[in-house]
């Protein structure tokens, strides 16, 4: 069992996407354990490891903002590309934006702040030298600098994330107002959320769970376990 | 090429005088605004469309400058640039023509292509797909939404035009009202300006994500270069007056950085200058102050002490 570590992220926006609403997007409540997973991984990872959330605190009441942005519909043909390889020559391989232009709107979390509690486990591909303590001393020497591999994001690359460590004997941060959707008095129920994508299934990869917010922390069931259903 | 080395952050400081840096057309193409705070917001995307062009004006046709996602009409066909092969050994012609998409190589030969021929797509990234994902390039380059310094009041600018659009407006406005000759055909329009705002915009850039891209020194120096200058060549009825006033790039020496961001960010600090001195933007003294209309009207002070080890501020404006 490694020890656990703790990570306080905030910024000005995020918008962690509802799957079932990803063309208009609109962000959930709260951070979900993948977003979560991601913010930990553009600080510190290796094959060896695999980070696995248990908390996440919410800091900052739930407040939502649209913003509506030009965007272009569809994705670079990896097959034009690949015939403009053979042939040798870029013509036609450009992606005129305004031929098809779509506006859409983001419901996106304004101001949000959290505190991401996590530890890892070591994978199958962890050699001799992966040690436990190792990988925990580098994350936090990291995120104690300010390191990372890329600036995390809250939810997606435009809402960049702030980071700094929660020290193990700090107590942890608590949101000022202790309001009701928050979970402060009685448990809000969240519906189900998206815990996280399992990259190697064959279909149907994304994995849900129950997420309650209970005194202004989402506890994450552990992978296998039985609350995570496809 | 070699590819960068550093990790660095970057503040963006733009103003605009009457004019509409980034409509929002949800609001009827108003200059966006923060509801919360009334503090106006350009957007990631609007910024890095100025950046495109810009490179596509000052590297236009060159080999490893192109530009992936265009505006406009794509420039003379004729005008096409062989590249240089990548393999000239290619081995894929040998090959079946239908490959497997899902093949690991296949699919990094042409991110690798994509990388090595398009200026945004290594420093941006893009999304490519065959039907079945292909993956996805994610660029060392990431900007965040460019906010004002102070809350902005946009206004509204009726004008008008002396002209109808069509025959049947002409005929409507004739029989609508028995006024002079002069307002026949006038059409009445509406123009939002900004009468002066001063935005901050974050950048981060990643060295990890460079050298997988190959972003390299001189893509560096042409980012730097298009966000100095971009507003220069992105005039229009609508952008009024627009301009850098100061890009404020913090060099990491460590590939992973030195520093947390957001405390490079904090030392940049923005406020008024009232008869001289610098007063903070929320100073509650300064509430009789007329509001801010020129660039001079602002202060921009950064806090040099006690810099963290590794960490070298280049003011490239």
């Amino acid at each position: 069992m490694t020890y656990g570590i703790r990570l306080k992220v905030w910024g000005a926006h995020a918008c962690f996407t509802r799957p079932e609403m990803k063309v208009e997007r609109v962000s959930y409540d709260v951070m979900t354990p993948s977003a979560a997973r991601g913010i930990l991984e553009a600080i510190h990872w290796k094959p060896a490891i695999r980070w696995v959330i248990d908390e996440i605190h919410v800091l900052e009441p739930v407040r939502f903002q649209s913003i509506r942005r030009n965007e272009v519909g569809h994705k670079a043909p990896a097959g034009k590309i690949r015939s403009a390889m053979k042939r040798g020559d870029l013509g036609g391989l450009q992606l005129r934006v305004d031929e098809d232009r779509q506006q859409r709107a983001a419901t996106v979390l304004v101001r949000p702040a959290y505190m991401i509690a996590a530890h890892f486990e070591l994978t199958d591909k962890a050699g001799p030298d992966d040690t436990e303590g190792k990988h925990l001393d580098i994350f936090n020497r990291r995120a104690a600098r300010g390191q990372c591999f890329h600036q995390p994001c809250l939810g997606t690359r435009e809402f960049a994330a702030h980071f700094e460590p929660v020290p193990p004997d700090a107590t942890p941060p608590e949101p000022e107002e202790k309001s009701a959707d928050l979970g402060f008095g009685a448990p809000r129920d969240l519906g189900f959320m998206l815990w996280d994508i399992d990259h190697q299934a064959e279909s149907r990869p994304s994995l849900f769970f129950r997420a309650t917010l209970d005194n202004g922390v989402v506890r994450v069931p552990p992978p296998g376990s039985p609350e995570i259903r496809r | 090429m070699t590819t960068i080395a550093n990790r660095y952050d970057f503040a963006l400081i733009f103003e605009v005088t009457n004019g509409n840096p980034n409509g929002d057309p949800d609001a009827g193409n108003l200059p966006r605004l923060d509801p919360e705070t009334n503090k106006g917001l350009v957007t990631d995307v609007s910024l890095k469309r100025k950046i495109r062009n810009y490179v596509d004006l000052a590297r236009h046709g060159q080999d490893g400058y192109h530009i992936y996602v265009e505006e406009g009409a794509i420039l003379n066909e004729k005008h096409r640039q062989a590249y240089k092969a990548l393999h000239p050994d290619d081995a894929k012609l040998d090959k079946a023509p239908k490959l497997n998409p899902r093949d690991d190589a296949e699919a990094h030969d042409l991110k690798a292509f994509m990388c090595a021929n398009f200026f945004d797509v290594r420093t941006f990234g893009a999304v490519m797909s065959t039907g079945i994902n292909c993956g996805q390039v994610k660029g060392p380059v990431q900007m965040s939404f460019a906010t004002s310094v102070e809350p902005i009041m946009p206004l509204e600018i009726s004008i008008t035009r002396m002209a109808a659009t069509n025959e049947a407006e002409k005929k409507q406005k004739a029989e609508g009202d028995d006024s002079s000759d002069r307002t026949d055909n006038r059409t009445m329009g509406r123009k939002h300006i900004v009468p002066y705002g001063l935005y901050v915009a974050h950048g981060f850039i990643s060295a990890k994500f460079a050298a997988q891209t190959g972003f390299s020194e001189a893509d560096l120096e042409l980012l730097f270069e298009a966000l100095a200058t971009m507003f220069e060549h992105d005039r229009s009825a609508a952008r009024g007056e627009m301009a850098s006033r100061k890009l404020i790039v913090f060099r990491h020496d460590n590939p992973l950085g030195n520093a947390p961001a957001h405390t490079l960010f904090e030392r940049v600090r923005i406020g008024r200058a009232i008869d001289g001195e610098f007063r903070a933007i929320d100073d509650r003294g300064i509430g009789n102050a007329p509001p801010a209309r020129k660039f001079s009207d602002y202060r921009i002070e950064i806090d040099r002490d006690n810099l963290p080890a590794g960490i070298e501020i280049i003011e490239k404006l």
